[in-house]
């Protein structure tokens, strides 16, 4: 019963799910820019880099709002928690990472691409909680 | 205005929290400079200077000098050239059109343009000066306009050169001119793509047949690519005949100011070193410019010392790396150089003057004054002396920020200031009584070597 309406409480919201999905993909493409940097000493994947973690970090703060407005709807329910403090840690990450990234040239490296690799699997830790764990939560 | 400066304030804080080192810098004047370990938090250092008005304050000068503003209401005023009859010409403009790269640079681009002058550079060379020799200098004209940012300039007989950041041009001069005949003559074009660092330093050698031209680098350590840096971090040798050039000197990272030794005929020049290793690092220097010497830029700097920040490293180039004459200190940004003459007076007669614009990203702000580097025997000998002082105030008010210097005939310094756009000149209470000759508008005596030596800039 108690199950039946967490079920019904915690569905994501569409603006919140478009929102995370955005974050990690600009994430992911950082992370990819940055392997191509680390390969290549193109100096261009690194300016790109720097720029997908800049938007990444815009529309990941949009998405951890949500994730607070997700607490209070809840009401502080376990799982909206833990995503909402997952989404938290990997946008400090991502900070960080984007500070990594205003180092010139090959002082990027190696912090910035290690950062890189966090924050993606962060951001898909928070995503797989944030459609899985109600039900995970649920099962229980 | 009051709340965007509080913001600022603000963002500086938060933005540089934890990371100074606060420490007394270390002794790196001279040939031996100690260079501490390389450091670099999340954020780099920035201090920069709060522009204030000089109202009554006047820079502060040696005892027995006099510091008077000449001229006012400039437009970026860069560099001076003392002209054979006395007359001052002053290069005005601001260049460069680097595009920001990442969000870093636009940030960075936002706090550092606080610290300079809003005034719209001048393109242009303006003329000073004083008829009746009473140090006013009563008539201030526009000499030549539509000019690109120029910076370096050269006098050679009668043909003036001038640096643009885009091309080496001239103008035919005659003694007692106060306006350019025509538009100028291209000699040749410079490398301006980028132009990170856009100011072309330009010198003369002794017997005019060639010109010097500074280049700076198109980044601070290759971060715009190795690309970029074709043609960048050098100086180049310019046929004044036929425009032709060759490389002079290579890896020398910003190169903003040259000069001709007088006597000796040699090559000197003060170059900016990079940024983002630490308050202490990498020491800004003055040298003498060997033929077909590499001095570092980006593999290494001061000789050996690797840079890891560019990629892929190189040790043949950092092996060959040279190291530099004699240390000013690191971040002071040196913008200006000028051998010193006699005229002077005793003790500031051997030696070169070297404008200091003054640091930006540094947490205990150093520069911002002119000093003065005594020479024995045709090299530097000692530490700096401070000669120009009071540009930048300990609660952090910045009403100047120096760059040309130039020794006039009558053993007075000029010094360009392009944060308060004036041009400042510092003279000797009491005249040499080893240049008793020289009256005041007329220098016809000196030597041609010496003419081309204080035709640097």
């Amino acid at each position: 019963m108690s199950v039946a309406v967490d079920r019904v409480r915690w569905a994501l919201h569409p603006l919140n799910a478009v929102l995370l999905a955005g974050a990690l993909a600009l994430f992911l493409g950082a992370l990819l820019s940055d392997i191509a940097y680390f390969r290549s000493y193109a100096i261009q994947w690194s300016n790109f880099s720097s720029w997908l973690l800049a938007g990444g970090l815009v529309v990941g703060a949009f998405a951890f709002l949500c994730a607070i407005v997700e607490l209070f709807r809840t009401r502080w329910r376990a799982w909206p928690v833990v995503y909402a403090l997952l989404l938290l840690a990997t946008w400090v990450l991502g900070f960080i990472d984007a500070l990594v990234h205003a180092r010139d040239a090959w002082a990027i490296m190696s912090t910035g691409l290690v950062l890189s690799v966090i924050v993606v699997v962060l951001a898909c830790v928070a995503l797989w909680i944030a459609f899985t764990g109600m039900r995970a939560g649920g099962a229980s | 205005m009051k709340r965007l400066h509080l913001l600022a304030t603000i963002t500086l804080a938060v933005l540089l929290g934890g990371c100074s080192g606060g420490n007394a810098p270390p002794e790196q004047y001279g040939a031996n400079p100690q260079l501490p370990a390389q450091q670099r938090g999340l954020l780099p250092d920035m201090v920069i200077a709060k522009p204030a008005a000089w109202g009554d304050h006047l820079p502060t000068v040696p005892q027995g000098y006099t510091i008077k503003a000449i001229a006012t209401d400039l437009r970026i005023p860069r560099q001076t050239l003392v002209l054979p009859n006395g007359d001052i010409l002053v290069a005005e403009g601001r260049g460069g059109n680097a595009p920001s790269l990442k969000p870093k640079d636009v940030i960075a681009g936002y706090i550092k343009a606080k610290g300079t002058s809003p005034v719209k550079g001048g393109n242009r060379l303006t003329l000073l000066r004083d008829a009746d020799g009473d140090g006013t200098y009563e008539m201030k004209t526009v000499f030549a306009d539509g000019l690109n940012a120029p910076y370096g300039l050269a006098l050679v007989g009668d043909t003036l050169y001038v640096a643009d950041q885009d091309a080496l041009v001239k103008f035919h001069y005659t003694v007692g001119q106060t306006h350019a005949d025509g538009a100028p003559v291209k000699v040749t074009d410079l490398p301006s793509a980028i132009n990170h660092h856009w100011t072309k330093a330009l010198a003369a050698s002794a017997d005019g047949r060639y010109l010097y031209v500074g280049i700076g680098s198109n980044s601070n350590i290759t971060e715009r690519g190795m690309t970029a840096e074709v043609d960048r971090a050098r100086i180049w040798q310019v046929d004044a005949q036929t425009g032709m050039h060759r490389a002079y000197a290579t890896g020398v990272r910003n190169p903003t100011a040259l000069a001709i030794q007088p006597g000796t005929g040699a090559l000197w020049a003060v170059v900016n070193e990079r940024d983002e290793l630490g308050p202490d690092l990498v020491p800004d220097y003055l040298t003498t410019v060997r033929d077909g010497g590499f001095y570092g830029w980006p593999w290494s700097y001061w000789g050996q010392h690797v840079d890891p920040r560019v990629r892929p490293q190189d040790p043949e180039k950092v092996a060959s790396a040279i190291v530099p004459d004699y240390s000013l200190g690191s971040h002071v940004a040196a913008l200006g150089v000028a051998f010193s003459s006699p005229a002077v007076g005793a003790k500031f007669a051997d030696g070169v003057f070297v404008g200091e614009h003054g640091s930006w990203n540094r947490s205990d702000p150093v520069g911002y004054k002119v000093v003065f580097v005594p020479f024995r025997d045709g090299h530097p000998a000692g530490d700096p002396i401070d000669f120009v002082t009071g540009f930048r105030g300990k609660d952090g008010l910045t009403r100047g920020r120096p760059v040309g210097v130039s020794v006039d005939p009558r053993g007075a310094l000029i010094v360009a200031d392009d944060l308060s756009n004036t041009i400042w000149r510092v003279t000797p209470n009491t005249p040499s009584a080893a240049v008793k000759p020289a009256a005041p508008a007329t220098t016809t005596g000196a030597a041609p070597a010496a003419s081309a030596g204080e035709a640097k800039m």
